[in-house]
């Protein structure tokens, strides 16, 4: 037989076609896609890439497990490099496109409320792993970082126990800093305090010169900084620099979330208080256990943190939401999860609340100290009363609102 | 009385951190008329050549002022010989070029530093003034800057060197015709405002939480006080400096960081639109 190049070409896309196709169709229509949408590079990325790490470590347990009804769970990751602009985008592209069953990610709430929308118009189930300002009540989204009245309201006194009365607030400025800083205003009232002075700085301010100075004529007892990302750690830098923190106590609600515990130097760290859900140091057999697989999976690393925890207890969470449901639908998922689903993780147990579609969770006082977070006192299982205040979810299904606190 | 003294302190210590920011800038777009994009970069990279020699054990202050300037220097020899030299004149070429320098430092950083904050302490302690603590490194940076600004005129003014850098940005041309390569010069001079840049973001380092990204803080701010300060190098780096040090620490006291910005901001606008050729432009003029 005469092989001529046109035959040649026309054989050889042919088998192509066949080899590249086929295998990919049949792999599409088994496995479960789950979107994944974080910072991985950027100013954020501290706090992105260990979540990343997170969902890989669970969705390769969930898959050792034999995967989700019998189906694996394939990961369909965008990297949104810190740029809010990108989640927008991605999220298209994961619901439109990718047609995805389930979608975690979002690290900032601009970027979660950058993206909620596009998921609860395409039916898209949601998941917010992340430590925020509280309020969101919305059917699709579920939310399992801890909110002001899991964090905020015990933190408060007992810096306040520690230090003063008197207290400055030095937050961050877009939804985050400005509504966790009204929360941190109302619990210092409540507790007998009076704020003597609120300070918003934009995510890329780096010098805080003038503001230590500013914050010294206000002479506070003690200062909470909601600050967010790699030019805001600047601030816990100066304020050490310039020998204020054997003066004026400092407690903060983001501080250690991306690790910087382990950034800042012991003399910079040593006694800055701060509450979350998770510590490296949390002693507890299931924590332990965690550490070793992270480990094993990337090679010796140990950078998890707070909100990769959270995004770690969100994807399992999630996995129990589907295997009691007996399905990767959108409503009998919502609806197993309605039921109250538990998990153990490393941060402790973990329950969905109904009603607002938060979770239930411990949460740790602790200080910094030499580099590590070392607990204070542990408050089991809080509620997310802040928003079963204003969010119920059972009496209306269609709530889709961020409430905001309110004087 | 002592809090006078410490919004003083803020204000020298703002003056000096923009001349600090902005002087390599000066020198490059200055006397070559080179707009480096990747000056920030430059910066950035001074930051973690710091904190690199710290980890191995360098005195902070040698690997500040000489380790950092000098390592950073030579990036720029090699830059200006390997891209800018093959641009010179064409301004818009320049820009682009240097846009993607910066990117390629970023991405170069991120690869080698991770693309995390990373920083070193503050190697001064703070100190007491009555009921205030002030950041002793503020007074560190207020020296730098000082003696920056007057060993680039004693450099300019004094010296052969200075004279035919002088002289060769004025008309090259004519410097070659006087047996002066020109492009030696250009090569000395991108070589002297790299480092300079390289200076300023080893000092700041200690400051700073610092990443890949770090550069893009500054090159805005360095870019609006050059061109202020209008054509004279020097006497424009400080006037500038000192308006907008001043304009944004009066709005940060009295009102807030955010408005302190945005007074730097609405300060340069207003002060291009009433003097298009910068400060030195109307005031100082024929100075250095």
């Amino acid at each position: 037989m005469a092989l001529n190049r046109r035959r040649l070409l026309a054989g050889g896309a042919a088998a192509l076609t066949t080899a590249g196709l086929l295998p990919r169709v049949a792999l599409a229509a088994d496995t479960i896609k789950l979107g994944a949408i974080l910072d991985k590079s950027g100013p954020f990325d501290a706090y992105g890439k260990p979540m990343d790490m997170a969902t890989q470590l669970a969705v390769s347990e969930i898959n050792a497990a034999g995967g989700l009804l019998g189906r694996e769970v394939e990961i369909v990751g965008y990297d949104t490099q810190s740029d809010m602009a990108l989640y927008s985008q991605y999220a298209q592209q994961l619901t439109r496109q990718d047609n995805v069953d389930v979608v975690h990610g979002g690290i900032l709430s601009a970027s979660r409320e950058a993206i909620r929308p596009t998921m609860r118009k395409t039916n898209t189930l949601y998941f917010y792993n992340v430590l925020y300002e509280g309020g969101v009540c919305d059917r699709n989204t579920f939310i399992n970082g801890v909110t002001p009245a899991q964090q905020v309201e015990a933190l408060v006194p007992y810096a306040m126990g520690q230090s003063g009365k008197k207290v400055y607030i030095l937050a961050a400025d877009y939804n985050y800093g400005q509504i966790t800083a009204r929360w941190i205003e109302k619990f210092v009232k409540e507790n007998g305090g009076e704020v003597v002075g609120v300070d918003f700085f934009p995510l890329d301010v780096s010098d805080f010169g003038s503001t230590i100075a500013k914050v010294q004529t206000a002479a506070p007892d003690l200062v909470i900084a909601p600050l967010v990302g790699g030019a805001h750690l600047s601030f816990f830098r100066q304020w050490a620099a310039a020998g204020m923190k054997d003066r004026i106590a400092l407690a903060s609600t983001t501080l250690g979330v991306g690790n910087e515990h382990k950034v800042l130097t012991p003399e910079e760290g040593n006694g800055i208080m701060v509450a979350y859900n998770y510590s490296q140091e949390l002693d507890t057999p299931e924590n332990v256990a965690f550490k070793e697989k992270w480990a094993e999976m990337f090679d010796g690393d140990q950078s998890m943190h707070e909100i990769a925890v959270s995004q770690y207890h969100g994807l399992h969470t999630w996995a129990e939401g589907v295997r009691k449901a007996d399905s990767i639908e959108r409503m009998p998922v919502i609806e197993a999860l309605e039921t109250s689903i538990s998990i153990e993780g490393p941060g402790g147990k973990v329950t969905v609340d109904p009603q607002t579609h938060h979770a239930v969770l411990d949460v740790h006082l602790m200080e910094f100290q030499d580099q590590a977070m070392r607990v204070v006192e542990t408050l089991p299982q809080r509620e997310p009363i802040d928003t079963q205040a204003v969010c119920d979810l059972a009496a209306n299904p269609d709530d889709n609102t961020q409430y905001e606190i309110e004087f | 009385m002592d809090l006078t003294f410490v919004i003083l302190v803020e204000m020298l210590y703002a003056v000096a951190s923009l001349v600090l920011i902005s002087a390599g800038l000066a020198v490059v777009f200055g006397m070559m008329k080179v707009i480096n994009l990747a000056h920030g970069e430059f910066m950035m990279m001074g930051g973690y050549v710091t904190i690199t020699a710290v980890g191995l054990g360098v005195n902070v202050f040698i690997a500040m002022l000489v380790i950092a300037p000098i390592v950073v220097g030579f990036i720029g020899l090699l830059v200006e010989r390997l891209v800018i030299r093959h641009l010179y004149g064409r301004l818009v070429d320049t820009m682009l070029a240097t846009w993607g320098l910066s990117l390629v430092f970023i991405g170069l950083a991120t690869m080698i530093f991770g693309n995390t904050t990373t920083g070193i302490s503050t190697p001064i302690p703070g100190f007491t003034v009555g009921n205030y603590q002030i950041n002793g490194y503020n007074f560190f940076i207020i020296i730098v800057s000082v003696v920056l600004v007057i060993g680039m005129y004693a450099v300019l003014r004094g010296t052969r060197a200075g004279l035919i850098a002088r002289g060769a940005m004025q008309r090259a041309d004519m410097a070659a015709a006087l047996g002066y390569s020109p492009d030696r010069i250009y090569l000395a001079t991108f070589f002297a405002g790299s480092a300079l840049a390289g200076l300023a973001g080893a000092v700041l380092a200690p400051l700073v939480g610092l990443v890949p990204t770090s550069g893009g803080a500054y090159i805005a701010k360095a870019f609006i006080t050059v061109i202020a300060g209008g054509p004279a190098l020097i006497a424009g780096l400080v006037s500038s400096a000192t308006s907008f040090g001043l304009v944004s620490q009066i709005f940060t006291f009295a009102i807030s960081p955010v408005i302190g910005e945005v007074a730097l901001l609405v300060a340069a606008v207003i002060l291009l639109r009433a003097m298009p050729l910068g400060i030195t432009g109307r005031f100082f003029r024929g100075k250095l």
